[in-house]
């Protein structure tokens, strides 16, 4: 009796010790939703402006840069995702990766070859696990992630895209750079502190919206310089600023997701501790009755003895 | 009163400064330029790297340096984006 109550001590230690832990990752990780959201709010200014300045260029220009045409054939597709760095966030690498799985599933359905690069730690576990080819994988930043990061994967990418998949039968063609015809990303959306989705896009050839407007109302720019050199200029900037965008989406989502799960698990430790604090106390108190009854019944054994004799 | 140009200069990871302005002077690839309020529409690619100038009313000067940046004119006003805009030390007049 004695020996079940300490061993549900030694439990009832071990459960809060656990919590302690949960709960100060849930506080951080509440504190980086709101730095990570923060962040997605000082970006969106750029964002913004970018993607008008190339709305009026692409309606200005012609528009045969490599960056927006889609390839005649493609061969092999390249798909970036983003997971975090660290676990205990919930269900959140798992859907990531789960996404990604899809999208390479469908792609290789459509008989391309699959490159694969990945941001963060835990994906790139997973595939290394697997004895899975990746082709570059980029870690330490998911929770904050800077646009020098951003730029870093871009840079990698582009080039990729430029090389193209020229490559037959395992030679890769002249420029010795296995390329890839088309970009995917799969990143996680924050839509709201409770859901955060993981999805597949589109990251190149990027598909510029030639706004429809009164033809009396578009401005007649000037360029400087030509428009097609700004629109070379402009482009990789436009694929970096994406995927910065889907970084800080991707690091609030974690937060999030982390929060949430690290809630569940404190909420489910103040469960436990109040069962084995119950059922602590039920062993105590029977092992008390059991010893007043032990001592009951050997006073009345011996009171009966005593006065037999 | 003059009329006055809506300047934003905007980096990647924020928003710097926005507001009213004289004149802004930037150089791009081609060569330097001003603007002034009611200047036609112009996108230009502007020098690695360069600063840019935002000539405020009352004769004060604000100049960022600039990286990677683009300049964007339109009905509304002056947009510099930049990959990074730092304030640098203002230069006396």
């Amino acid at each position: 009796m004695a020996g079940q109550v300490q061993a549900l001590r030694r439990r009832i230690r071990t459960v809060k010790s656990t919590k302690k832990i949960a709960k100060a990752q849930e506080l951080v990780a509440t504190s980086r939703i709101a730095k990570a959201q923060e962040r997605v709010t000082a970006s969106k200014p750029y964002a913004e402006a970018i993607t008008e300045v190339l709305t009026a260029l692409a309606s200005n220009a012609s528009v045969d840069n490599p960056l927006l045409q889609p390839r005649e054939r493609v061969r092999r597709a390249g798909v970036l995702l983003i997971t975090s760095d660290r676990g205990l966030a919930g269900a959140y690498n798992a859907n990531a990766i789960r996404t990604a799985e899809q999208l390479m599933a469908r792609l290789r359905a459509d008989g391309k070859e699959v490159a694969l690069y990945v941001v963060g730690r835990k994906g790139v576990g997973y595939y290394r696990f697997r004895n899975r080819p990746i082709e570059t994988s980029w870690t330490g930043f998911s929770e904050r992630p800077s646009f020098s990061d951003a730029r870093a994967i871009g840079d990698a990418l582009l080039e990729a895209f430029v090389a193209g998949a020229d490559d037959e039968n395992g030679h890769y063609g002249p420029d010795s750079i296995q390329g890839v015809d088309e970009l995917h990303i799969v990143s996680t959306r924050f839509k709201s502190l409770m859901t955060q989705a993981a999805e597949a896009r589109f990251l190149a050839p990027m598909q510029v919206e030639e706004r429809e407007r009164e033809p009396g109302l578009r401005p007649a720019y000037e360029f400087e310089p030509e428009a097609e050199e700004l629109l070379n200029a402009l482009l990789p900037k436009y694929l970096n600023t994406r995927i910065y965008a889907a970084l800080l989406d991707s690091a609030a989502s974690e937060s999030a997701s982390r929060r949430r799960a690290m809630k569940s698990a404190s909420d489910n430790a103040d469960d436990l501790l109040k069962r084995y604090t119950r059922e602590m106390n039920s062993a105590r108190q029977a092992a008390i009755t059991q010893e007043i009854s032990e001592i009951v019944g050997g006073a009345n054994a011996l009171a009966a003895a005593g006065s037999d004799g | 009163m003059a009329k006055q140009l809506h300047v934003q200069v905007v980096a990647v990871e924020e928003k710097v400064w926005s507001g009213e302005a004289e004149m802004v002077v930037a150089r791009t690839t081609e060569g330097e330029l001003g603007v002034l309020p009611g200047h036609s529409p112009l996108l230009g690619l502007l020098k690695e790297p360069s600063q840019v100038r935002v000539k405020l009313a009352g004769g004060e000067q604000l100049t960022y340096d600039v990286a990677g940046g683009f300049l964007s004119v339109d009905a509304n006003g002056v947009t510099v984006l930049a990959e990074s805009a730092t304030a640098a030390t203002p230069d006396a007049h």
